[in-house]
């Protein structure tokens, strides 16, 4: 099949939306099939992928709360829908098309069968419902709609209706498996040693990390190797100053790492804590811990519970509270049989989250809108009626 | 002089309004006609792999001829009663599969495997197609309701197209959350 991607956000900028692209059109070429992603890069750029054509150079808006690196404008409409014309696609897949970007001109500028993929999840806004009258009649070219969380899913139906299908993230297992350790970690669990690992917004209350640090404070004393790495973005200085030089002192800070040392770092650590107190759609961080090879420790919130099926291949406990948490770090640490249950547990867990799994659902979505299609064709309808209202120039 | 101009400007744009809504119109009911060649396409292929199942001798001669019936009376129901033969067939797959030692025993060989395999994906499939189609429908219906569109019949005489209400849950041991 001739799938034609289109990713909204700039190429080159890490964020969710550009790694699922990524990943789903390399499942998706794994799978044998033939895709072009079309997203708004920078062509000048040497690392490319082959798959990749370029929608256009991106530029900062403000857009939903932050900035967003996106594409529009006449010159990006007119190579959106070129692309559209000369790709030959079997089925169209747009990203976040509600998004002034891509996804909105490329469904703007196509007729067939469309697939769109939403993930952002924002509660009720002012502006998603003046979005609303604007996007409606556009989104009734879609064919399909896929949410990846229960979250977005409900923003889908709370803005737009109808009952959206959900298809979860992917996780490219075979590249946390492969990931290497950091040199020096995670050193040995005896003799009051071992490596707890921690990734996230540091400084944002709903994270947890508070949470951690006290528990950490029960254990340093009776654990002298005790260690506990800690990845993502916010201020080291002043999160460090506000505990206790005791545990300070056990804490290596990375600051924000690229998606590779993330690999790493998950494969240098005992255990992964996730103290989180909510907020959390799904958890794919714990799927990648597991997909490492790391056991969990997490909070009992609902998306939790339901990743690490109610305990079965990663340990719970009550949300918030950091004795309960000292408790099972301690036991886990000392319980190295445990440990390995938790890994094989979580590794048939993981299973069907890889990436080849999301994606034969992806193409089962395709298929069932394909069925009896003649593909993808440009819509000269919104052509005509953009040169009627003197937007022409495409 | 002007009003006149006025308003031979503000009929233009109503005209081109009302095409572009009925162009819209047409799309959806076009997009309706679609998601229902497909949904039908899955179902036929649901009963299909159900009914290969019943007659391959690797179910017990109870479960088989429950399949074996409520596959065929969901290919051959038409209209009205289509819904209801295709909820029985959900509803018989259930009945059949929903056991452990019977899935157990029906995947040990390999062409077992590959018929469950089968069915969990024309199961899958039905399910995501009925969606499609009903999501299809309600935004044709959304359309249809607005009063221009009703006053000035854009829509036609035809009646408006109706969802697709089944049980099309799969027998649990298939089942993954979509």
């Amino acid at each position: 099949m001739r799938v034609g991607l289109v990713c909204p956000y700039a190429w080159e900028v890490p964020g969710g939306v550009q790694a699922h692209v990524r990943d789903l059109a390399e499942a998706l070429l794994a799978l044998g099939h033939e895709v072009s992603v079309l997203a708004p890069a920078d062509e000048d750029a040497v690392d490319l992928p082959p798959y990749l054509a370029s929608g256009g150079r991106a530029v900062s808006v403000p857009f939903n709360g932050s900035v967003a690196r996106v594409a529009f404008g006449p010159v990006t409409r007119s190579r959106v829908r070129r692309w559209v014309r000369d790709g030959g696609f079997d089925v169209l897949h747009v990203h976040e098309p509600a998004v002034p970007s891509l996804s909105a001109l490329a469904l703007f500028c196509a007729t067939g069968p469309i697939v769109a993929t939403f993930h952002m999840s924002t509660p009720r806004s002012r502006a998603m419902a003046a979005v609303h009258g604007i996007a409606q009649p556009a989104l009734e070219k879609l064919s399909a709609r896929i949410a990846v969380s229960e979250p977005a899913r409900q923003t889908l139906v709370e803005h737009f209706g109808g009952d959206p299908v959900l298809i979860p993230n992917g996780v490219a297992l075979a590249r946390f498996a492969r990931a290497r350790p950091m040199p020096g970690w995670p050193g040995s669990t005896t003799k009051g040693g071992g490596t707890l690992g921690f990734l996230g917004r540091f400084d944002e209350p709903r994270k947890g990390f508070e949470i951690l640090t006290a528990a950490m404070e029960q254990l340093v004393a009776d654990r002298p190797g005790l260690r506990l790495l800690v990845a993502g973005p916010g201020d080291i200085e002043a999160a460090l100053a506000a505990m206790p030089a005791a545990v300070a002192a056990r804490i290596t800070m990375l600051g924000l790492i690229s998606e590779a040392e993330k690999e790493q770092m998950l494969r240098s650590v005992d255990l992964y804590v996730a103290p989180n107190t909510g907020g959390e759609s799904f958890g794919i961080i714990l799927t990648e811990a597991m997909s490492a090879g790391t056991p969990v420790v997490a909070s009992d919130i609902d998306a939790f519970r339901r990743v690490l099926e109610d305990g079965t291949c990663g340990a719970l406990f009550p949300v918030g509270d950091a004795d309960a948490l000292a408790l099972t770090l301690a036991d886990l640490l000392d319980d190295p049989a445990r440990r390995a249950v938790l890994r094989g547990e979580a590794a048939r867990t993981v299973a069907r989250y890889d990436w080849s799994q999301v994606a034969a659902d992806v193409v089962a979505v395709y298929e069932t809108v394909t069925a009896g299609a003649t593909g993808v064709a440009e819509d000269t309808r919104t052509q005509r009626l953009a040169r009627l209202v003197g937007l022409a120039g495409a | 002089m002007t009003d006149v101009l006025w308003f031979v400007l503000a009929l233009l744009l109503a005209g081109v309004y009302l095409s572009w809504t009925a162009g819209r119109l047409d799309r959806l009911h076009a997009r309706v006609d679609a998601a229902r060649a497909a949904l039908d396409a899955q179902l036929v292929r649901r009963s299909a792999v159900s009914m290969e199942l019943a007659t391959s001798a690797l179910l017990d001669p109870a479960s088989a001829l429950l399949i074996a019936d409520a596959a065929h009376a969901a290919r051959q129901a038409e209209g009205e009663a289509r819904p209801q033969a295709e909820s029985d067939l959900s509803r018989a797959l259930r009945a059949a599969l929903d056991q452990p030692e019977q899935l157990e025993e029906l995947t040990g060989p390999v062409e077992g495997r590959q018929l469950v395999e089968e069915l969990e994906g024309a199961g899958r499939r039905v399910v995501m197609a009925r969606r499609f189609h009903n999501d299809a429908v309600r935004a044709a219906r959304a359309l249809r309701t607005k009063r221009h569109v009703r006053y000035l019949r854009l829509a036609g005489h035809a009646p408006p197209p109706p969802t697709f209400e089944c049980d099309d849950a799969p027998p649990e041991c298939l089942a993954r959350e979509l």
